[in-house]
């Protein structure tokens, strides 16, 4: 701050942002306290969307819970049902079908995209850009298209069950499948040219919102957060789960952890989804689509932690069992919680307007904040 | 430095006697210490396991449970620590000061269990209001309870 500001200061104030604000991207509020545009702190206030799903979890069967988990972070269903069917299967020790492996990889990364999609959009949209709102949302449709092939719902999916996926997708979903992916890589330079490009965007968010690396693993910051600040971690290489170990990819990595990288960093996953899906297409075997169970599971005693990586970070389910049909305790990390702890520390000493654009780089999705 | 589960628990133990446990667990290395131990072993462990991924409780009929999920980032290794606690006096230390990630992890557990971590720096509920009763996941909580919120506020 210029010395002649500070000799205007005259006190802090407090100011309230949402829980019902257009940039807070749910029902987040933050307390801020303000020195003129400056941010002095911020308090996270959250839980207005607790439903309280771990309890829930208790009094359900192991495969009564799968639709709770479309409810977690409500912009990637798909890997919510990943993260807590491999959980249930991890436990009691079921192999799933090559075919259903398959259609969890392209299922699991088309979801990434369109998580990916919203986040590019909504970015824009914080930054007034209405037009970069407008296209990742067209591209976004075409895959919420295919998971209503699929499972028969566009957003609260359901799609896997314990030991595979529900059926397998209809014969029109593969060709609508490789139109997509015919497109998106033109998709893709849209958004670049569009909003990546753009100066306004660049004034707004490069520098801006700075998340170094070891303040990222101290606060337990995961995901593409992380990657943007420069570590290449992401468990579908340091801990391949399911079949990812058969698939050529790269970590897509930031070197500022800045808003801008987060948000760069998240456009190149998108591109490297799009090769994953590629070739699960072209390897994906022919057979069954789920394991024969007994109607009711009866897991043995024990405990597993099971973690993926979902599109917002490390996606976490402890699944603790008495033997019993129901979950003893269930507990889930959902990465956007933790995400949002490291969130005051970054917009500390910035303006308010950096603030929203801060907030909307680090891609929190409330359902899962709150759980 | 990899993370050898007989050599790790070895070196504990001599370090902080044979109250240290190795708990079966097929898929990670878990181990039990006592809680007065767990600051000193937290700030040992802090140096390796970089990153705590989760942490959480569970209320077993005679103890409490806390879970801590720890992670080396650059050896791709895990390690599960567990401490317990009487179910009359949930207390433990906190963590945060190792790893900043439990700042409101702690607030999760308390929140929701009831668990009283000493030394965490803002120990308030996180995701009930502030005038909810009762700690929902532990065992005896009532789900039909008429009103949660016309008791007053709870007791810290």
């Amino acid at each position: 701050m210029p010395e002649s500001t500070k000799e205007l200061y005259t006190e802090e104030i407090t100011l309230n942002m949402g829980p019902q604000h257009p940039s807070t991207h749910g029902v987040y509020r933050g307390i801020l306290t303000m020195d003129g545009e400056y941010v002095v702190g911020v308090e996270n206030v959250i839980g207005y969307l607790h439903r309280g799903l771990e309890k829930i979890a208790e009094n359900r069967t192991y495969t009564q819970f799968i639709p709770y988990t479309d409810r977690l972070d409500y912009l990637s269903a798909m890997l919510n049902n990943l993260g807590y069917v491999q959980a249930v299967e991890k436990l009691m020790g079921i192999e799933v079908p090559e075919r259903a492996e398959y259609l969890r990889i392209i299922m699991a990364e088309l979801q990434r995209m369109a998580s990916h999609m919203v986040f590019v959009a909504s970015f824009a949209l914080d930054l007034s850009g209405w037009t970069g709102w407008m296209y990742p949302f067209r591209d976004r449709e075409r895959i919420l298209d295919l998971f209503e092939m699929a499972s028969g719902s566009r957003l609260t999916t359901s799609y896997l069950r314990i030991g595979g996926v529900a059926e397998d997708v209809p014969e029109e979903f593969w060709p609508a499948l490789k139109a997509l992916l015919a497109d998106l890589p033109r998709c893709f330079e849209e958004y670049d040219g569009l909003i990546t490009g753009n100066e306004i965007f660049q004034a707004r968010t490069k520098g801006i919102g700075i998340l170094d690396v070891a303040t990222a693993l101290a606060y337990g910051v995961t995901g593409p957060n992380l990657r943007a600040a420069g570590l290449a971690f992401d468990l579908r290489k340091a801990r391949p789960y399911g079949i990812y170990s058969r698939f050529d990819f790269e970590i897509p990595t930031g070197q500022n952890g800045d808003s801008f990288d987060r948000f760069v960093v998240r456009i190149q996953e998108m591109r490297q989804s799009l090769r994953i899906i590629e070739q699960a297409v072209r390897e994906i075997p022919a057979g069954p689509v789920r394991a024969k169970l007994p109607k009711v599971l009866r897991p043995p005693k024990g405990e597993v932690y099971h973690q993926i990586e979902g599109s917002k970070g490390i996606l976490g389910f402890y699944l603790v069992s008495d033997g019993s049909t129901r979950p003893y305790r269930l507990h889930i990390r959902g990465p956007s919680f933790v995400n949002l702890g490291a969130f005051p520390l970054m917009v500390k000493g910035g303006t308010i307007q950096d603030l929203v654009s801060t907030l909307a780089s680090i891609d929190i999705v409330l359902g899962e904040v709150d759980r | 430095m990899r993370v050898e589960p007989q050599a790790l628990t070895a070196r504990l133990q001599e370090k902080y006697g044979p109250a240290i446990e190795v708990l079966p667990d097929p898929t990670v290395t878990t181990i039990l210490v006592p809680p007065e131990r767990l600051p000193a072993i937290a700030a040992e462990l802090a140096e390796s396991f970089n990153l705590l991924l989760d942490l959480t409780a569970v209320d077993w009929p005679e103890y409490f449970e806390v879970v801590y999920f720890l992670w080396s980032v650059p050896e791709a290794e895990e390690l599960r620590l567990k401490v317990r606690l009487p179910k009359d006096r949930p207390e433990v230390s906190s963590v945060s000061a190792c790893w900043p990630a439990a700042l409101c992890l702690e607030r999760e557990a308390y929140d929701l269990l009831g668990i009283v971590f000493r030394g965490h720096p803002d120990l308030r509920r996180i995701l009930c209001p502030d005038d909810f009763v009762g700690h929902p996941l532990r065992k005896d909580f009532a789900l039909a309870q008429a009103d949660r919120w016309e008791e007053g506020p709870p007791a810290r």
